[in-house]
C-alpha cells in the first residue's frame, strides 16, 4: 500500500503563492548563523525548508514560507527579522 | 483613510468575525482588517467547528448557506505503535438526528470567507489584503486605533479588538501580549487529500453528508509531545500532524517528513490510498494553557481567540473558544460604548463574561494537562511501542500458553522500565491533570 513519500518541493508546488519581490524574512546577522549558532534549528524545524545551508552561509528562500512564525521564536539568537508579507501577498490557502 | 470607527478589529478569523457580526447587528460602526487576500486565506484548522457556538452568533447559519463539509457522527481515537495500533470510536444516531451539526467539518478558506460575508451583510466593513502593522495611542497611552501597511493607512477607533491569531508580529512589536516561547506552541502541518465522496463514504462507513474524526496519538510523533488528526470532508480528507515546537527543535525532526511517515502507517495508508494532495500548509496552536493567558483587555483594547491563547488542548477546541470570546468581547464593547467608557474598567465586562463561561472554566480545569503531556514523552515512544507488542503477543496464536504470554509481556514492560507501579502513577497523574 506504500506510495513514494512526497518531497517538500513537490508539496510546496501544490500551494498558491503570490510572491512579493521583496523578502519578508531577513537574517539580522548572517555571520552569526555560521559562527555562533548551535544546532541551527531553522534548518530542520521550518515546515517549508526555507532556510538552507550553502557552502558558507544560510540562504533564505522566503518564496515558499508558510508564515507559521516558528523560525522567529525558535532561533536561539533571535536572529530573524520577521514580518508578514504585504497585504494580499504570500500564501493563499485554497482549502485551509 | 483618516476615518474614525467605533471599533477596529484586527483579523477576520472566527474570533474577529463573531465580534463583527454582533457589533454590526447592534449598529456599531465596525471595521475589520484582514491581511490575507480574502478572509481564510491564511487560516487553517482540522477543521471541526461546533454548531452551538456558531448559532450563538448566527442562529440561522444553515439557512445562510454555511459551507459545511460533513456532519460528524463518529469520533475515533487511535493509539499507534510504528506498525499497528489500538482504536476506539463512538458513533451515535443522535448526532445524525436531534443533535445534528453538533460538530461539522469545514475548510477554513471557504468558511471564513462566508462568515466574513455575513458580517458584511450586517453592516461591518471588512477590508482584506491589509496588514495592521502598528497601533495608534492617545495622549494617555491608550490604544486609539491602528496603523495599516497601506499608504495613509491610519484608522482611529474608540476600541480595538485583537483577533489576530496565535502568530502575532503585532503583539511582539507593540507588547499587547508576550511572544510565546517555543514550548508554548505546537507546530502543525496539514494536507488536504482529494478523494471521491463515494470512496470516503465507503471507507468510513458513512452516508454522503456524514463524517468521522480520528485523533491519533503514539509513536507517530517519534517521542515528541504531539498529535495527528484525520477528518472527513465532502470529497477530501484533512490530515494534520503537529508537535510542540520545542520538541521539534530538540528532536531535530522535519515536519514534512513526519507527515509523509504518517501516510505510510498501516492504519492510515488504506484510508488515503489513491488520494491526491491538493495543499500543504502549516500553523501554530496555542499550548500554554490557562497559565499562559495574557491580560485580556486594557485601556482601549481587548484580545480574543487564539491571540489571547484561548485553546482547549485536551478536546482540540479552538474555533469555539474563538467564536465565544469574540462574541463576549463584542458584548462588553457595546456596554462600554453605551457608558462612553472604553478604559480598562469600562471593558471589564469581558473578563467577567469569560470567567463565567466554559472558555475559562474548561481551560482552568485542564491547566495541568499540557505540562503532563510535555513531561511524559514516554506517551509518544516506549509506551505505545510496548502496548503494541503486548497486543501483538496476545493476538498471535502460536501454541504458547496465554499465561506464558502474559509473563513475557510483563517482562517486556519491566525491561522498558514500565513496572505496574509506574503505569499506575502515570495514569493517576494523567487523570489528575484533567479532573
Ligand atoms: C492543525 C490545526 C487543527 C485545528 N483543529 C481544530 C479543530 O478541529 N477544532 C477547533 O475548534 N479548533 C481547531 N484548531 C484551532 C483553531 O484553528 C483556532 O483556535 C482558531 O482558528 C482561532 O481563531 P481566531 O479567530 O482566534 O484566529 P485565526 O483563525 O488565526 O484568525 C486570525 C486572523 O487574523 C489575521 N491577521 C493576523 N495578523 C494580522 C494583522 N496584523 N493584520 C491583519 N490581519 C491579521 C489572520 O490572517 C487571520 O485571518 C486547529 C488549529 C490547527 C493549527
Ligand atoms: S537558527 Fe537563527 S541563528 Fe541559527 S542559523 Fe537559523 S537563523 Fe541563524
Ligand atoms: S515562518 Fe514558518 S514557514 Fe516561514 S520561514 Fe519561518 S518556520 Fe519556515
Amino acid at each position: 500500500m506504500t506510495t513514494k513519500p512526497m518531497k517538500i518541493e513537490d508539496k510546496l508546488f501544490l500551494d498558491r503563492f503570490k510572491v512579493d519581490t521583496e523578502s519578508h524574512l531577513r537574517l539580522v546577522d548572517g555571520e552569526k548563523c555560521v559562527k555562533e549558532c548551535e544546532g541551527q534549528p531553522c534548518l530542520y524545524l521550518c515546515p517549508a525548508n526555507v532556510y538552507r545551508l550553502e557552502v558558507d552561509r544560510i540562504s533564505v528562500n522566503y518564496e515558499g514560507c508558510l508564515e507559521c512564525g516558528s523560525c522567529r521564536i525558535a532561533c536561539p539568537l533571535l536572529n530573524i527579522e520577521w514580518r508578514f508579507p504585504k497585504g494580499g501577498f504570500g500564501i493563499a490557502h485554497k482549502f485551509g | 483613510m483618516k476615518e474614525t470607527f467605533d471599533v477596529a478589529i484586527v483579523g477576520a478569523g472566527p474570533a474577529g468575525i463573531s465580534a463583527a457580526c454582533i457589533l454590526a447587528e447592534a449598529g456599531i460602526k465596525t471595521i475589520v482588517f484582514e491581511r490575507g487576500e480574502y478572509p481564510g486565506a491564511k487560516n487553517l484548522s482540522g477543521a471541526v467547528l461546533y454548531g452551538h457556538n456558531l448559532a450563538q452568533v448566527l442562529p440561522d447559519y444553515i439557512e445562510r448557506g454555511c459551507p459545511v463539509e460533513r456532519n460528524i457522527v463518529e469520533s475515533r481515537i487511535w493509539y499507534l505503535s510504528k506498525d499497528g495500533g489500538y482504536s476506539i470510536g463512538y458513533r451515535d444516531r443522535i448526532f445524525a438526528g436531534e443533535r445534528k451539526f453538533n460538530a461539522v467539518t469545514v475548510g477554513r478558506a471557504k468558511f471564513d470567507r462566508w462568515f466574513a460575508e455575513q458580517a458584511r451583510k450586517k453592516g461591518a466593513l471588512v477590508v482584506p489584503a491589509t496588514v495592521v502593522v502598528d497601533l495608534l495611542r492617545n495622549e494617555r497611552g491608550w490604544v486609539a486605533g491602528v496603523v495599516t501597511g497601506r499608504a495613509d493607512g491610519e484608522v482611529q477607533a474608540k476600541v480595538t479588538l485583537f483577533a489576530d491569531g496565535i502568530n502575532s508580529p503585532l503583539a511582539r512589536k507593540t507588547g499587547f501580549r508576550a511572544e510565546p516561547k517555543p514550548e508554548q506552541v505546537s507546530l502543525a502541518v496539514k494536507e488536504c487529500i482529494e478523494l471521491p465522496a463515494e470512496v470516503i463514504d465507503q471507507r468510513f462507513n458513512v452516508g454522503r453528508e456524514e463524517g468521522v474524526t480520528a485523533e491519533i496519538l503514539g509513536e507517530i510523533t517519534e517521542g515528541m509531545d504531539g498529535i495527528a488528526v484525520l477528518y472527513t470532508n465532502r470529497s477530501s480528507l484533512s490530515l494534520a500532524i503537529g508537535a510542540n515546537l520545542a520538541d521539534f527543535r530538540d528532536h531535530k525532526k522535519k515536519p514534512y517528513e513526519l507527515i509523509e511517515q504518517l501516510k505510510q502507517h498501516p492504519m492510515l495508508a488504506p484510508l488515503i490510498a489513491g488520494g491526491k494532495s491538493l495543499e500543504y500548509i502549516a500553523h501554530w496552536l496555542p499550548e500554554g494553557g490557562y497559565d499562559a493567558i495574557p491580560k485580556l483587555y486594557g485601556d482601549g483594547y481587548l484580545i480574543a481567540g487564539d491571540s489571547a491563547l484561548l485553546f482547549n488542548a485536551l478536546h482540540r477546541e479552538g474555533n469555539n473558544l474563538a467564536m465565544a470570546s469574540g462574541k463576549m468581547a463584542a458584548e462588553a464593547i457595546i456596554e462600554a460604548l453605551k457608558r462612553d467608557d472604553c478604559s480598562r474598567r469600562g471593558l471589564a465586562g469581558y473578563g467577567d463574561r469569560l470567567a463565567d463561561s466554559f472558555v475559562l472554566k474548561d481551560m482552568k480545569k485542564y491547566r495541568r494537562f499540557g505540562k503532563f503531556r510535555y513531561e511524559h514523552k514516554e506517551l509518544y515512544g516506549p509506551l505505545p511501542h510496548l502496548a503494541g507488542e503486548a497486543a501483538r503477543e496476545m493476538l498471535t496464536v502460536n501454541g504458547v500458553s496465554k499465561k506464558q504470554k502474559q509473563k513475557l509481556i510483563m517482562q517486556h514492560l519491566r525491561q522498558g522500565k514500565f513496572g505496574l507501579l509506574r503505569l499506575a502513577r502515570l495514569a493517576w497523574q494523567g487523570w489528575r491533570s484533567v479532573k
